[in-house]
């Protein structure tokens, strides 16, 4: 029976992992291997989602999913895109300093949106582009290509730059204003930022920058759960997409005697209790039906709620248990939380399909859902199309829970051991 | 002494004529000076009054000197009238939130702005009572009403009379920071110094600044149905409180209505058509505001001008005030200072407690036998009392990081507090901070309806070296929100049995 059932988990999970991926096929622009930030229409690209998809190819690849010629081409085609892109940090440029606007035009890859230069968005394709060198080995000539462009990528981010003359990174640049000030202070999804910025040859980070951003966080004693608290899910789940964090701890975590990943599994059992007690007393949210992150929900402008006393978020980053909550929740966070609590998420995974089957299409998730705002037909609001962001994060997250394909990679990559040991971590595989 | 020199009394209403003669009687006669005083206190604020009544009790021959009205900001421009107008506002929103409570929302909810208002001068005559000049008068202390002057390092001069003194207090309080905005000036601003004189509510208005007052009044205002913007130059509102509580505030905020422009700096006004047009930045972002009223909420400066503080050798910034040590003496051994004139923490029970800090310091070896106290050892909590209020006490999390204390927070959402469920205030939480390992507590944070009553159990904790573990044995009154407290103790006695994956944890030392 036992095994029967964890079939029929693997078997689910393969489902979802491949129609996860299989969002980065259709949504890549051939000319230049950008990716688009959702399904929807004109959407433009954004350099997270390219990160996500350079670390899928690999999986894709290894799954049979993709040749490895056409994932080396992919591959190849989007890190020539940004080693070739207008790094004068002009408005309409694609990056500056080694780092990137947040998002780019699908077709050109200039600069949209007037947005920002985006530190931990260029980690995250930074990321992508590494666990794509580590996995392309081979000593062909494109191969080797792929490697040393994304080498190169690398190596010209001027992190120190990003310092600003402070002791912790800003989050964000523009050439219009400047750095922006965004307090962006706590645990979050920074601490892959943080080791890849403190492991680059380069360009790394002055001072006792990682010490400093850790001296902002708050280790909490919340529903019984004892725990570095995060808000929204996605922030104990983006690092650990790469970073295998079992048994590896820097110095906070050695004086808490606990490690990111049992951090990121204890933040999974938090979010339950938080459905569980449902405090805004939102239809849906139960210990089988949970997951508060960022994701696309309906908004106040939405016809017909506009009168509604409630606020709506529409994409913000949810999360627990101070909210914003407004009763949408990200149905594939539960699923990115796999590898830290696989039983109450696989539970969620269940549940969530089987209470509501609109949240999904073409085997995907849905960026949020709101079960209270159903419609006349009962059906849950759901976010239109998928959004690049929650499919790789699914694929990433069930691989390492599979294989641990992604963590196995990035463990003997350079940078990211220099910057593990560079932010104090110790023990364990390292 | 506080810096409203000209006292306003606009509305000319009885309350209005009773709160002046009780701050500022006119026709009082000064007392001519005979002899020397034991004590000379230059402010009647809060240090000031405290001052002065410790002194009076010790038989001590006391001098007060207020250049503009008795009861410092507290009473005339501050707390008082502020708390007062907050409350009125609150039952606004209740009343128009009242299917949340399960009551019916009233047909007809329009604000009677003066009606609020002629109830704060009420309140503020009736609570001015207690520190007339005419009561202070009666217990003995010469009142001087006027500038006061050093006139070297025992004396000083009010209004031509000298005060020769052996030990002398400056408790002159601070004014508000105006920002130097170009055309707010020309354009008219309301600080908590002319606030309180409105008859009207303006319109629209738009709060320059985050901080307690900035957020204290805009919420009234909105709450007064007023179409209110808060413009903050930073990326939350009351930069020293912890993320959680200052979000949960920005949360609070958007609720009531309030447009909320954080990281936006107001960097001009112009008046055009009898509008104030705020120019407002974000980062690359640039928009424009109009409205009838702009309050200003960015800060305080000490009183230090127009003392003569240097020819008392009395060492002064005029950012930071009077300089002091952890005895509260400034650089003349005969003069003391207590108050927002030389600390950080600009509370009125601050003022307090460092009016008696003073006064036992400046005759500890004389009048009093015991030894100096100091400042330093002062367990202060504070307050914003916005809805839900703010209130905090001891360490902040990264004040006891940066000293290298290992903290552990018990939390609790008021969201599990039964009283807050019953009472529809559950926004918020208690958070208590303790040294890992053991009981003890380091500090508090409190985000809930009624904050400030619940942080002194906290502040009552601290000062008696009470720990978590004796918290966990107090029996606290069934359904009450300061049960939060209780519960946040019994998280930690749980937590020493038996961690969340049922695993044995280490015993914590008590406090």
């Amino acid at each position: 029976m036992t095994q029967a059932l964890e079939s029929a988990d693997d078997a689910l999970l393969a489902l979802l992992q491949r129609a996860a991926f299989e969002y980065f096929l259709p949504a890549m622009n051939p000319a230049n291997g950008l990716i688009g930030d959702n399904s929807r229409a004109n959407a433009p690209s954004s350099i997270a989602v390219v990160g996500f998809a350079l670390s899928s190819y690999p999986v894709a690849v290894e799954r049979g999913w993709l040749s490895r010629a056409d994932a080396i081409a992919r591959t190849l085609a989007v890190l020539r895109f940004f080693g070739d892109s207008d790094q004068s940090g002009s408005p309409g440029a694609t990056g500056y300093k080694g780092f990137y606007y947040h998002f780019l035009d699908f077709h050109t890859g200039a600069r949209v949106w007037h947005s920002e230069l985006s530190m931990i968005d260029t980690a995250l394709l930074i990321a992508g582009a590494l666990t794509a060198a580590m996995y392309f080995d081979a000593d062909t000539a494109d191969e080797i290509a792929l490697r040393e462009l994304a080498d190169m990528l690398f190596r010209r981010i001027d992190w120190r730059w990003a310092q600003d003359g402070g002791e912790t990174l800003r989050q964000g640049w523009k050439p219009e204003c400047g750095f922006l000030h965004y307090g962006w202070e706590g645990y979050n999804e920074a601490i892959l930022l943080y080791v890849l910025a403190l492991g680059s040859p380069t360009h790394p980070l002055e001072g006792d920058c990682y010490h400093a951003w850790t001296e902002t966080y708050q280790w909490e004693n919340l529903y019984g759960y004892d725990f570095l608290y995060g808000g929204p899910l996605f922030v104990h789940q983006f690092s650990h997409a790469w970073i295998d964090f079992r048994g590896i701890q820097d110095r906070f975590m050695r004086e808490k005697r606990c490690d990111y990943f049992e951090n990121s599994r204890r933040a999974t059992l938090v979010q339950r209790e938080y459905a569980q007690r449902n405090p805004g007393e939102f239809a849906g949210y139960d210990e089988h039906c949970w997951g508060l992150s960022a994701c696309d929900g309906p908004s106040d402008e939405l016809p017909g709620v506009a009168d509604e006393p409630r606020r709506l978020f529409g994409y913000a980053a949810r999360g627990v248990p101070y909210g914003p909550d407004d009763g949408t929740l990200a149905g594939w966070a539960p699923l990115a939380s796999l590898p830290f609590a696989p039983e109450i998420a696989l539970d969620a995974v269940r549940n969530i399909q089987r209470r509501y089957p609109e949240t999904m299409s073409g085997g995907r998730y849905a960026s949020g859902f709101n079960p209270t705002l159903a419609g006349a037909d009962g059906r849950a609001w759901v976010s239109a199309g998928h959004f690049g962001l929650d499919q790789g994060i699914v694929v990433m997250m069930i691989e390492n829970h599979r294989s641990g394909m992604i963590w196995r990679l990035m463990r003997h990559c350079p940078y990211i051991r220099a910057g593990l040991h560079h932010a104090s971590f110790r023990g364990g595989w390292l | 002494m506080q810096s409203r020199s000209k006292p306003d009394a606009t509305p000319g209403d009885a309350y209005q004529r009773e709160w002046m003669q009780n701050v500022r009687p006119s026709g009082w006669r000064n007392p001519t000076p005979v002899g020397r005083h034991d004590l000379v206190i230059v402010g009647g604020g809060p240090a000031g009054l405290v001052a002065a009544g410790v002194a009076t009790s010790l038989g001590l021959k006391v001098a007060l000197v207020e250049r503009a009205l008795l009861g410092g900001d507290c009473v005339n421009v501050g707390c008082v009238p502020s708390k007062t107008l907050i409350r009125t506002s609150r039952l606004y929103a209740e009343m128009r939130n009242a299917q949340h409570y399960g009551a019916q929302v009233p047909g007809d909810i329009g604000v009677a702005f003066p009606t609020a208002m002629l109830r704060m001068r009420r309140i503020r005559a009736r609570i001015s009572r207690a520190d007339s000049v005419q009561q202070l008068s009666a217990t003995g202390v010469d009142v001087f009403l006027g500038e006061a002057h050093f006139t070297g390092n025992d004396s000083l001069s009010v209004d031509g009379a000298t005060l020769r003194f052996k030990r002398a207090l400056i408790a002159t309080g601070s004014r508000p920071d105006t920002p130097s905005i170009p055309g707010l000036a020309e354009a008219g601003f309301l600080t908590n110094e002319n606030v309180f004189d409105l008859t009207e509510l303006p319109r629209r208005v738009l709060v320059i600044g985050g901080g307690p007052l900035g957020c204290e009044l805009a919420q009234a205002f909105c709450r007064f149905s007023a179409q209110t913007t808060i413009a903050q130059d930073l990326p939350l509102f009351l930069p020293k409180e912890e993320r959680d509580a200052a979000q949960l505030l920005s949360d609070a905020f958007a609720r009531d209505g309030i447009e909320v422009r954080l990281n936006t700096a107001a960097v001009q006004v112009r008046v055009e058509g009898g509008k104030k047009l705020v120019d407002l930045v974000s980062d690359d972002y640039r928009s424009t505001v109009a409205v009838d009223a702009i309050l200003t909420g960015t800060g305080r400066l000490p009183n230090v001008e127009r003392l003569d503080l240097a020819k008392a050798g009395v060492d002064f910034d005029t950012l930071t005030g009077v300089r002091v040590d952890d005895y509260l003496q400034t650089t003349n051994p005969r003069i003391y200072a207590a108050g927002d004139v030389c600390l950080e923490h600009k509370f009125t029970h601050t003022a307090d407690a460092s009016a008696r800090i003073a006064v036992h310091n400046a005759f500890a070896s004389g009048a009093l036998p015991f030894g100096r106290r100091r400042l330093s050892t002062l367990t202060i909590p504070w307050c914003t009392y916005t809805d839900p209020e703010i209130a905090h006490v001891g360490l902040y999390v990264r004040e006891a990081r940066d000293q290298d204390i290992p903290v552990r927070t018990f939390t609790i959402p008021m969201h599990d507090v039964a009283r807050a469920i019953a009472d529809g205030e559950e926004s918020g939480f208690v958070k208590i901070h303790v040294r890992e390992r053991t009981d003890r507590i380091l500090g508090a944070t409190i985000v809930a309806r009624h904050a400030g009553e619940m942080i002194n159990e906290i502040t009552l904790a601290i000062v008696a070296r009470i720990g978590l573990r004796t918290l966990a044995r107090v029996i606290h009154a069934y359904p009450t929100q300061a049960e939060a407290i209780k519960k946040a103790a019994d998280a930690y006695i749980a937590s020493l049995r038996w961690n969340a994956r049922g695993k044995r944890t280490g015993r914590a030392k008590p406090a």
